[in-house]
Formats: structure tokens, sequence, C-alpha cells
């Protein structure tokens, strides 16, 4: 994964020639190494409150890759972490900081479990399915609305309003799970649960749902979307210089809510998939905070689509691996954030490194 | 509904709103003084929780509400080193950083929380309240305002003394330039880099007390996430505020009314879901952005790293 992945973000970079077996060296190295650096940091923390790294990543590895069950859920786990990733890479690329997957996600999710085992009552599955997933869709982007016009109108910074507005959305979808939406059937809150017969359907014989597929269509899409059409680069002059856009004749405010719609419809598209292919409801207070998690990813993957494929498989790696290995040896679930969290700061502090030695090389 | 407007309801409504928001106050306060000098501090809810767990420890073990608070902030500071160097020094991506700070911190304080207590949470005693006398005995606001512990009138203090700072003191102007023009301040024989590294350390300290404040006082006790989205209502009082250390007051205790429904109602009575009234400050923070969102400027030089002779 790691040679393509890397040789195709290079295209989005811009970077000096050299030898071409060296800079595809480089390029591993500054990707790779924040990794490795992050799980050396976040393994010391393990280490400092009493638990074997070591033992604790053996387990992720064995558990989220190496077992084939693991290896099912990894990739199950992928379809939904597929749209959120497309739907950050739309909006980062465009200049625009949308923090608010979570509220995003969270309704989309909300809407799909409301509206599907309705759905299906009425009509053949798969059109139940396609009309919650759109349904969906519109609900996320329609809560996108208030920011994007915010920032296109008023020129209130969009990562405080997303913020918020995520804020807002999780709380919402608690209240809809809760009062509007509830089983009356059972008396556990949560939504009604569409049988099982009814969701997307596996992959050949394992239980990967097919929402993989989707996923990775959708990623795909995105990315070429991006870089090969007039409407991605018009996107990207408004994220590289949103002034020089303007003078350039192009409509910013109205690309502006283009983008948060785009960005949040993809987000929410993840939430339909995770209930439509896996959950099957909602509960009170579920949130697995992707929104969060996916940002890290996006960054490893220099905002390229396809190197995001890559990453994605990575975080469900940890992540499923990460929940049996959490409940095996006692650590929260909490330590993904540690985690993500370093990567995070280790990829800043490498791409600042790579630029001073570019600089100083050029000089 | 005959209980919404009794004297109790509203006494217990205007005590929480105060205790709810010093926290939000302290946060903003310190914000602002990032904002000022062209830092967008989005990891202060992480130097938020990072205060409120070393605020917590240290009160818990010292068994002195003082120490806690030094603790705490001293927990805030430590945060906006690691801020100040890889923002400020280093120059790296103020939002990328700021996120990176929060979640991690997030998820460390979680499992520190989690090894050291397991699942127990145990609370410190309450807070002696320093009772102002013949104030406290106005009938609803006396109690209200006037019987807080005594950190509560040092913050609200505080404000007085930013506003001195800003208006009077070479500082103020210094700080305001690092955010406008930080290249003319630079002309002008002034460290940039420093006044920036400053002003984020005193936003870790107040982040910190913030957080202390919270737990120690607000709760009595430390949950992993405490914070909640407190550092976030921070960084919007600082943006609507524009650099007015006295509008940061008004915006908090606004806020705090809305967080202090929640326990209030429920003293009074009124039964609705947790979970409609959490939206309430956040409810607050949207519709002010969108009546007052263009008015919600920031220093020109916001966001970008300064480098010496870039341009």
């Amino acid at each position: 994964m790691s040679d393509k992945t890397v040789s195709s973000a290079e295209s989005a970079v811009a970077t000096p020639p050299g030898q071409p077996g060296r800079d595809i060296g480089r390029r591993l190295l500054i990707t790779l190494g924040p990794v490795v650096v992050s799980l050396v940091l976040a393994g010391g923390v393990l280490l400092a409150v009493g638990v074997d790294p070591l033992a604790y990543y053996g387990l992720v590895v064995e558990r989220g890759l190496l077992s084939p069950l693991g290896l099912q859920q990894t990739l199950t786990r992928m379809a939904p972490l597929l749209f959120i990733a497309a739907g950050l890479i739309v909006a980062f690329r465009a200049g625009m900081w949308n923090l608010g997957g979570d509220g995003q996600f969270l309704l989309g999710a909300v809407s799909a479990a409301a509206s599907a085992p309705l759905l299906v009552q009425a009509l053949p599955a798969w059109l139940a399915m396609l009309a919650a997933f759109l349904i969906a869709t519109a609900v996320a982007m329609l809560w996108s609305l208030v920011p994007a016009l915010l920032r296109a109108y008023q020129g209130v910074n969009e990562i405080i309003t997303t913020l918020m507005m995520s804020f807002l959305g999780v709380s919402l979808a608690n209240v809809l799970v809760k009062l509007v939406f509830l089983d009356p059937a059972t008396t556990v809150p949560q939504t009604r649960t569409l049988p099982v017969a009814d969701r997307l359907p596996r992959l050949f014989e394992t239980t990967i749902t097919s929402g993989l597929v989707y996923g990775l269509v959708a990623i795909i899409v995105v990315h070429l979307v991006m870089t090969r059409t007039a409407f991605g680069l018009k996107l990207r002059t408004v994220g590289a210089n949103s002034r020089a856009a303007v003078h350039a004749g192009l409509n910013v405010p109205l690309l502006t809510v283009a983008v948060f719609a785009i960005s949040a419809g993809l987000v929410g598209m993840g939430g339909a998939i995770d209930i439509i292919g896996i959950q099957g409801n909602v509960r009170a207070d579920w949130n697995p905070a992707y929104g969060l998690a996916v940002i890290p990813v996006v960054f490893l993957a220099r905002m390229n689509g396809l190197a995001a494929i890559g990453f994605v498989f990575l975080l469900s790696v940890l992540s499923i691996g990460g929940e049996s290995a959490a409940r095996r040896l006692g650590v929260p679930q909490h330590f993904t954030l540690v985690l993500i969290s370093t990567v995070l700061i280790t990829l800043a502090i490498a791409e600042y490194l790579d630029n001073r030695m570019n600089q100083a090389r050029r000089a | 509904m005959s209980g919404f407007l009794s004297e109790t309801f509203l006494a217990a409504l205007f005590f929480g709103a105060v205790t709810a928001a010093i926290p939000l106050l302290l946060a903003g306060l310190g914000e602002q003084m990032s904002e000022k000098a062209g830092v967008l501090n989005i990891g202060i809810e992480g130097m938020m929780i990072s205060g409120a767990y070393l605020g917590f420890v240290g009160a818990y073990y010292s068994e002195s509400l003082w120490l806690g608070f030094l603790t705490g902030a001293v927990g805030g500071i430590a945060v906006a080193a690691l801020m100040a160097l890889l923002c400020v020094r280093i120059g790296l991506n103020q939002i990328v950083i700021g996120i990176a700070l929060t979640l991690g911190l997030d998820g460390l304080t979680a499992i520190l929380h989690h090894f050291q207590f397991s699942r127990s949470y145990p609370r410190l005693p309450a807070a002696e309240a320093t009772v102002i006398p013949f104030l406290s005995d106005i009938p609803v606001l006396g109690p209200a305002l006037f019987r807080h512990h005594l950190i509560v009138y040092l913050a609200v203090a505080m404000v007085v003394v930013m506003i001195w700072v800003y208006r009077r003191t070479q500082l103020g102007l210094s700080l305001q330039a690092a955010g406008d023009k930080p290249a003319a301040l630079d002309v002008a024989g002034i460290d940039v880099i420093r006044t920036r590294t400053m002003a984020v350390l005193f936003t870790g300290g107040m982040a910190g007390l913030g957080g202390a404040y919270l737990a120690n006082v607000g709760a009595g006790l430390f949950i992993p996430f405490i914070t909640n989205g407190a550092g976030f209502l921070g960084i919007v009082l600082a943006m609507l505020a524009r650099g007015r250390p006295a509008w940061v007051l008004i915006g908090a205790l606004i806020f705090g009314v809305c967080l202090s429904m929640t326990t209030a109602a429920q003293v009074a009575g009124i039964n609705i879901p947790t979970d409609l009234i959490q939206m309430l400050p956040f409810l607050a923070v949207m519709a002010m952005l969108v009546l007052f969102g263009r008015r919600a400027s920031l220093p020109a030089a916001l966001g970008i790293p300064y480098e010496r002779g870039a341009r």
C-alpha cells in the first residue's frame, strides 16, 4: 500500500525535482516516521500506567489484522470511516475546517435509523435503504447550512460554528432517539431496529458489509473530482487563496455553501452506512466520535483520497484491535485518543523538518 | 410551573450561573490575550482538562483547595508551553496542534484517572464560601452573587486587571501589536516571539485555573471529559468580546445562566430531558454568532506564525 499511496501523494504536493528513488524514500520516511514515533510515545504512556505496550500492540495487530474475524470486522469498520474521510477531504482541500463531523454523522445515523425500519415495511429493502441513505444525506447537508451561510456571507470563523453545531447535533440526536424515534417495543432507549435480512448485503461468504464498496467508491470519486475536474480546481483555488479566487471570478460564497453541503453530506452518508449496514439501530448516548478520529487520517494522507484509503485501514485496525486489547488489558478506550494526538503532532513536526531540509538544500 | 419564579429557584439559578460562568470567564480572558497577540488557541480545551485533572489531584492529595488551584494552573501552563513551542517558536499549524492537544489530553487525563482511582470518583469537601457582609443579605441576588469561594471574586477582579493592562501598559500595546502588525513590533525592538509565548502561557494558566475551578469547586470531583466544550465556549467568548475583558464577563454570565438551567430546573422539579437543556449554551452561542457574527472580528495576523524577516 505504502509505495502507491506515497507516489500518489506526490502529485498533491509540489516537490523539487530530485532522484525519484530518494524522493519516495523521503516521503515514506515523513509519512511512516510519525506513526512509528507516536507508537513509541503512546507506548510510554502505557508503560507509565503499568501496561506492557508490546503486549498491547501485539493484541491490536492480532485482533485487528491477523485473526480472520478481526480482519472482517476491520474491513467492515472502514465503510463509515471512508465516507467521513471523503467528506473531510472536500472541506480541507477547499480550506474550510469542518470540525462538526460528529454531529453530522450522528444526525445522519439517526435519520437513517428512524426511516429505514419504517420504509422497509412499505418498500422493497433496497429501495428503503436507498431512501434512508438519501434522507440521512439531506439531513446532514441541512445541518451544515448554518455554519456555511455564516462563513460565506458573514465571514464567521467556521471552526467555532461547526464545533458548536457538533455539540448541538450530538445532543439533538440523543433527544431524537429518546423522545421521538423511540422503539416502543423495547425498554432500552433506542430506535426501531432494521431487521438483519433487510440490511446491506454481505460481501461473498464473509461478514464484511457491502458498505465497504460504497465507501471506496465515494472516496475515489471525491479524489477524482478534486484532482481531475474544473469543479475540484475551483475548490482548491478557494482553499489556496480565497481572495485570489474572488479575483479569478469565482462565486466564493456559493462555493463555500457547496463545500459544506458536500462535506457534511458525505459524513452523513457515513452515518447512514453504519446504520443500514452494521448497527441496525441507534442506541441513546451512542457516539463513536469517528469524526474527530478521521481528522489525523486525512492529514497523514495529505488530503489525498487514495492515500487516505490506506490510512483508514490502519485506523480501522487500531480501533477494532484497540477495542479488543483494551478489554483484555483493562486499558480505557481513550488510549486511541492519545495515539491520534501524538500522530498529529509528530506528523506536523516531520513536515516542518522536511520543509526545513528542502530549504537548506535549495539554499 | 409554579416553582419557576420562586425565590429558591432563582437563587439556585443565579448561584449556579456564577459557578458555571467562572471557568468560562477565566478561559475567555486567557483566550482573549492569546488572540490579541495573534495566536488562535484552539488547544484551550486541552489546557482546561489538564488543569481540571491536575487541580483535582493536587487538591485531593494536599487537602488544600488553593494548592489545587496552583497545580491546576501549572497543568494548564505545561500544555501551553508545548503549544507555544510548537506553534509560536516553530510555527506549526495552530489549528492542527490545537486539536491534537485537546484530543490527547482528553484521552491522557481519562487514562490517568482510570488507573489512579479505577472506577471510583472520590469527592472533595465542599468549597468554603467567603460571605461578603451586608451585600449577601440582599434577597435572591445576595446569596447568589456574594456567597462564593474567594477565587470567584479574584476571577472577577481579573477583568479589571486585564482592562488596565490592555489600556494603560506598555505590555498591552505590545500584545495588540503582536496580533495586528507583528512586523512593526519587531521593528520597535520588541521580540514578537517572546510576547506571543508569554500570551500563550498566560492563556494556559488561566485555562488551567478555570479547569481546576470546574472540577474542584463546580463539581467537587474529576470525571473524564469534564470540560465538555467549556474551552470552546471560551474561544467564542473571546471572539465575540473583541478584545474587551468586560464583554467576556457579560458573555460568561449569559452562558452561565444557560448552563445552570439544568440543575436549577431539577431543583424546581421541572421535568425537561437533560439533553435538551444541555443544548442551551450552544444554542445561545449560535444565536449570538448569527446576530453579531459579522462583528466578531479577529486581529489581522491571527493564526499566522511570525517569522522574522519573512516579508
